[in-house]
């Protein structure tokens, strides 16, 4: 490692994470390629499984030399990191805005236009939600569905709106905890942190009782047609992003529990874990509007 | 402003002079060349539109043009006069307000005098009402459907180039290609002339696009939405026109020309009349079949 | 610690910008002769009517994998290339923000194309569809097509972490007295050029996300029947699409704004309109997206905002031309072989540009689009723009990269080379294209015959000069006369105090800008 040189420039030392980072995603994407397909010309899932393994590792050792460095990181690298932080996390909401952007375009746009295309589509009436002129029926509001070829969509005011409190609780708790490591105060630190990603698991555990309630009972797949793809897709990649945040926070609860890292000074590492959490927070009301309400 | 342009440039006046005349000149001549004949400009049109459509492209490339010219002569002025080989002593400037506020302002002004024509045109192209016959057009992999809709007729259209003359692989014994090389079906599209004949376009699996040149525009054919165009070939156009599929629609996509004959009314209603009786029922039930029946894919719940 | 590693250490774990920045430049070079030998494929077959060497469908992939590998392959690592030398060097920082990021974003493309390249070799070959891999023809594609996306989803990683370290470290890591707007114009180009990407890739791994659900999860955003949409495919693809384009040629101004002052021997005229100008075009460049798509039938007022909008590109663009045209003027030109690519940049890029705002007319775009006119329109911009305005950047820095000066002679004959071949390849396919010869075509009807041959026989010249550029690469880094600091008479910038070559660590002491 090179010397501390907190005056002017922090450079790293040569690392072999990055090309090892770089195998390994190339072994998640050769994976998942030949997963999805039949004629498979490796094994998907051992590949892929490689690639997963292999990302845990790299992570884990690779934050685990940041953290040893991080005494050595003067102000211009905290600098540096947390404007990529925010970078990171504008790339993000970029990311959630092409899938909004698809929602927007196909209620207010397609299926209007599917609706009146008489020639190709006699008696498509469009509305929303919609599986499409040749999709399933949709039937109504959280209605068990009772023969094939039918739909019902969930309701804002059930576990959705269960969802959001926790989510919206959890970035208060968030909060507590960052004032409490600011002022010091580790106990109070531990706890609200724990709290967050708690919460966390809560809203996750109830995530999955809905998705299974849609898939058994309401008839809502992916396959439902555009509602049942952005509606899986919008929640999906978002419950992804809760489950890594709560990861995150997770990870730097242990780390504060176990080895009292952190300083009132010093804890990006956290900070960065908040401000992610914050964003996927953010995301969520999002979706509570233009998925469930609106 | 122009006088501070020439002390900005110290351009003398007669020197602008000449550039002025030497822009003119070099226009003039390009855009005869380039116009000069069909095989570098659009075919010649058999709509009114299309020749209105000439008429713009020809306009907005002039002014293209026009600004190139200007550009060029500025560059190679300079390349040429403000050389360090002829000795010259760099000037020092590194901006002026008042040009750039010209050289902002102008180009809107010259954009705006293209966006004015363009709309009026635009408007005009996307006006199907009050059209005397429609004809659905299908585009599949790779051939296209025509139904008639007032007429029951229906028939597809697939190109007639034989193989050999496409396959050249054996460079030893080439066959010889035929005049209408790729541009051949064994159906044609039959056109009244002097008729608006408006246009609706679908497909059946991928992305296509339906385009006669020499007929104006074109347009995506899309799976599940239609598209509409239209075209109002000349009273005088009588005669056979060729155009083929612009939209990447998979391994065949160079291989699925269209052939338009344009034809007077009486021609046109005895084809029609001919064909009505012939259009097989087999193939008016599978259209039928086709139109009744969703298209495959989607997965319902399971 | 200014120790210099050797070996396989050096470049596989590379954390110094100049090393990555080469390996960067290496890499967008050999993808320039892999995308151009798929070029030349599509050139052998198209020289006359009928099939001759290849079957359409393998056409199709070789048009598709030559795009896909020149815009993700040769331009964008080439300039980010580019970025790593030369930002640093510019803003007199010691190294980039985020050093193991940066060789992070390198070697993920390596990776990246090779799973791209080898979809050749799995049943049904390599990706067909075009670079813009429309639904709902890719939904039809094999596996090839997954991955294709796949390897899109980690060039975009490489992307944006390569673009979120360009921006700190231009935000953060510039010495004491570089301000904003003191910062040279390549830096600036890049900043922006970053911010583009940051904003754009994203949504380019969302548009194929969707397609891969729509291929294996059974969804149906691009399926009419479930009530999806084909040409939602495309506002999201051309919603990167076009901002896109200009992520290829904002860092080419920023090399032209670097190179024609110093051979002009006077400061760059006009230099905060060109950074309002740039500014203005990123801006503009996500309000444009649909004019690739005037023929999907768009309601008309949709396709009258886009054709105003796009044109209004026009403006900012021409104020950068006029720009470095009033930088020559009253100048005291010289002609090395940069300052010839920075003029025939200028010239062959305002032919483009110019073919662009004819296809922005909506009316006449219905009869251009998708014709060989919109080809030759965006080589113009692509090769004699971004491509050329690399090869004279290269010339311009690889004194102060190799530490020698290049062979001017072999310079011109390629610059000269270059030039005139491209224009036999590309002027034609203006007139193929309003004659009515459609693109992504295997096969075509004789009356298009000879201007074909003409291209053809273009590429195959302009193909074999870029050999002379290896060699004179090679040739210098190899040896050659000994380059100044300064490396040509008076340049502007803070690259031109250290030496050259560079040293593998420079400005560990931070340097003041007055
Ligand atoms: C580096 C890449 C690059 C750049 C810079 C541009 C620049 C521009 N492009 Fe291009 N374009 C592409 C790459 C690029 N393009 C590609 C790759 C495609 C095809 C994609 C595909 O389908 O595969 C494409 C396709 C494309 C289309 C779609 C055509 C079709 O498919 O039908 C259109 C239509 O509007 C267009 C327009 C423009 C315009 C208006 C500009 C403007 O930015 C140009 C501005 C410049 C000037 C105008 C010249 C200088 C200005 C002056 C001298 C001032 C005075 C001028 C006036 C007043 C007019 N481009
Ligand atoms: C930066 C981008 C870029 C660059 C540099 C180029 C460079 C070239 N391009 Fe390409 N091109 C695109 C981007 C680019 N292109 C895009 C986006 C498309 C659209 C694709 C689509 O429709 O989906 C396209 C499509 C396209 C077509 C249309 C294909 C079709 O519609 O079917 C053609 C046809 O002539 C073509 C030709 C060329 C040629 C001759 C070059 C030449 O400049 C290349 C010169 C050659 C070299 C520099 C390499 C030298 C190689 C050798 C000497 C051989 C050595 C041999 C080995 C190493 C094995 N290109
Ligand atoms: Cu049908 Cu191309
Ligand atoms: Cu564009």
């Amino acid at each position: 490692m090179s010397s501390p040189n907190k005056d002017s420039y922090f450079l790293p030392s040569e690392s072999i994470f990055p090309f090892w980072g770089s195998v390994t995603l190339f072994l998640i994407a050769f994976g998942a390629a030949n997963f999805l397909n039949e004629n498979q010309i490796v094994s998907g899932s051992t590949v892929f499984g490689m690639g997963i393994v292999s990302i845990i590792c790299l992570f884990f050792i690779w934050f685990r030399k940041v953290i040893h460095e991080s005494p050595d990181y003067n102000l211009q690298v905290d600098k540096s990191f947390r404007m990529s932080m925010g970078w990171f996390i504008f790339s993000e909401v970029m990311f959630f805005a092409g899938f909004f952007g698809a929602l927007y375009y196909v209620r207010q746009l397609a299926v209007p236009w599917l609706a009146e295309t008489d020639l190709l589509w006699a008696g498509y009436e469009g509305g929303w939600p919609t599986a499409g002129p040749a999709g399933a029926e949709h039937i109504g509001v959280d209605k068990a569905v009772s023969a094939d070829g039918q739909f019902a969509h969930i309701g804002p005011w059930g576990l959705p709106l269960l969802n959001t409190a926790l989510l919206l609780t959890s970035s208060v708790t968030c909060t507590i905890a960052h004032h409490a490591i600011v002022l010091g105060q580790r106990g109070k630190f531990n706890f609200w942190l724990g709290l967050t990603w708690v919460l966390g698991v809560i809203f996750l555990y109830y995530q999955v009782q809905e998705y299974t309630h849609a898939f058994h009972e309401l008839g809502l797949t992916l396959g439902t047609g555009v509602y049942g793809s952005t509606f899986f897709l919008l929640t999906g990649f978002h419950g992804f992003h809760v489950a890594m945040g709560t990861l995150i926070l997770f990870i730097i609860w242990l780390r504060s529990v176990t080895k009292g890292h952190f300083t009132p000074q010093r804890h990006f590492a956290f900070e960065a874990g908040a401000w992610y959490w914050h964003f996927v927070d953010v995301v969520w009301v999002g979706l509570f509007i233009f998925v469930y309400i609106l | 402003m122009v006088l501070n342009f020439l002390k900005v440039f110290q351009l003398k006046k007669h020197i602008l002079q000449v550039l002025l005349t030497l822009s003119a000149l070099l226009m003039t001549t390009i855009s005869h060349v380039a116009v000069a004949a069909y095989e570098y400009d659009f075919p010649e049109q058999k709509t009114q539109i299309g020749r209105e459509l000439t008429d713009l492209h020809h306009f907005v490339f002039y002014v293209c043009l026009a600004i190139m010219v200007f550009v060029t002569i500025w560059m190679f002025a300079s390349i040429f006069m403000h050389r360090k080989s002829r000795g010259v002593e760099p000037a020092n400037f590194s901006h002026s307000t008042t040009l750039e506020i010209i050289w902002t302002a102008v180009p809107v002004l010259i954009l705006i005098v293209m966006a004015i024509p363009a709309t009026k045109m635009l408007i005009k192209m996307e006006d199907t009402t009050k059209s005397d016959i429609t004809i659905k057009v299908t585009g599949y992999q790779w051939k296209w459907q025509y139904e008639y809709l007032a007429d029951n007729v229906d028939f597809y259209s697939t190109i007639s180039t034989p193989r050999d003359q496409i396959d050249q692989y054996n460079n030893d014994a080439p066959v010889p290609q035929g005049e209408n090389y790729l541009q051949e079906t064994d159906n044609h599209v039959v056109i009244p002339a002097g008729k608006k004949v408006r246009i609706l376009l679908t497909a059946n699996d991928v992305i296509h696009a339906w385009w006669v040149p020499k007929l104006g525009g074109k347009k995506d054919a899309i799976p599940g939405y239609i598209n509409e165009m239209w075209i109002r070939a000349d009273e005088d156009a009588i005669g056979t026109y060729r155009g083929r599929c612009a939209e990447l629609c998979g391994k065949d996509h160079a291989f699925m020309p269209i052939v338009v004959d344009v034809v007077s009314q009486e021609d046109y209603e005895t084809w029609l009349a001919a064909n009505a009786d012939t259009a097989s029922d087999q193939i008016k039930s599978v259209a039928a079949a086709k139109l009744a029946q969703p298209k495959q894919s989607v997965a319902t719940t399971e | 610690m200014a120790h210099t590693p050797t070996g396989l250490k050096r470049w596989l774990m590379s954390t110094n910008h100049k090393d990555i920045g080469t390996l960067y430049l290496i890499f967008s070079l050999s993808m320039l002769f892999l995308g151009g030998a798929f070029a030349l494929v599509i050139r052998a077959e198209l020289f006359e009517p009928g099939l001759q060497y290849v079957d359409p469908h393998f056409f199709n992939q070789m048009t598709t994998v030559h795009a896909l590998v020149m815009v993700f392959g040769a331009v964008m690592p080439g300039f980010v290339g580019f970025a790593n030398w030369m930002i640093p060097l510019q803003v007199g920082a010691p190294d980039m923000a985020l050093p193991r990021l940066n060789n992070f974003s390198f070697w993920i493309l390596p990776f990246a194309f090779t799973l791209l390249i080898s979809s050749f070799f799995v049943p049904g070959g390599a990706p067909a569809a075009g670079w813009t891999l429309y639904a709902p023809l890719t939904i039809q594609g094999g596996m090839s097509v997954d991955m294709a996306i796949v390897a899109i989803h980690i060039m975009g990683v490489s992307s944006i972490m390569g673009a979120i370290n360009v921006i700190v470290t231009v935000l953060n890591m510039r010495a004491p007295g570089m301000t904003l707007m003191k910062m040279p114009l390549f830096v600036w180009t890049w900043l922006i050029t970053a911010f583009l990407l940051i904003a754009v890739m994203p949504v380019f791994a969302g548009a194929v996300t969707m397609l891969l659900t729509d291929r294996h999860f059974g969804t149906a955003f691009f399926d009419p029947a479930g009530g999806g949409d084909p040409v939602l495919y495309q506002h999201i693809f051309w919603f990167f699409g076009h901002p896109e384009v200009y992520i290829m040629i904002l860092p080419a101004f920023g090399i032209i704004s670097a190179i024609i002052p110093t051979f002009a021997r006077k400061p760059l005229f006009g230099y905060s309109s060109m950074v309002f100008a740039t500014a203005a075009i990123a801006f503009l460049s996500f309000i444009v997206w649909a004019h690739h798509m005037f023929t999907v039938g768009m309601p008309l007022q949709g396709e009258l905002f886009f054709m105003y909008s796009t044109m209004l590109i026009a403006v900012p663009t021409g104020v950068k031309i006029f720009n470095w045209l009033s930088t020559m003027w009253r100048g005291s030109m010289t002609f090395e072989t940069p300052m010839l690519y920075s003029i025939a940049v200028v010239f062959l890029f305002t032919i483009g540009g110019l073919s662009g705002i004819m296809l922005a007319i909506t009316p006449v775009d219905f009869q251009y689009h998708d014709t060989y006119f919109v080809v030759a329109h965006f080589h113009y911009v692509l090769f004699s723009g971004a491509v050329m305005a690399m090869m004279g950047g290269a010339y311009y820095w690889l004194p102060k990269w190799t530490g020698h000066m290049y062979n001017e002679t072999l310079g011109k004959w390629h610059f000269w080379l270059t030039t005139i071949f491209f224009n036999i390849t590309f002027f034609p396919q203006h007139f193929l294209g309003l004659a009515g010869m459609p693109r992504r075509y295997a096969d075509y009807p004789i009356q298009f015959t000879e201007f074909n041959q003409w291209s053809s026989v273009g590429a195959f010249g302009l193909g074999i000069s870029q050999l002379l550029f290896v060699y004179i690469i090679v040739q210098t880094v190899r040896g050659g006369e000994k380059a100044t600091d300064e490396v040509w008479e008076n340049p502007e910038g803070l690259e031109w105090t250290v030496p050259s070559p560079a040293p593998f660590h420079t400005f560990e002491e931070q340097p003041t800008v007055k």
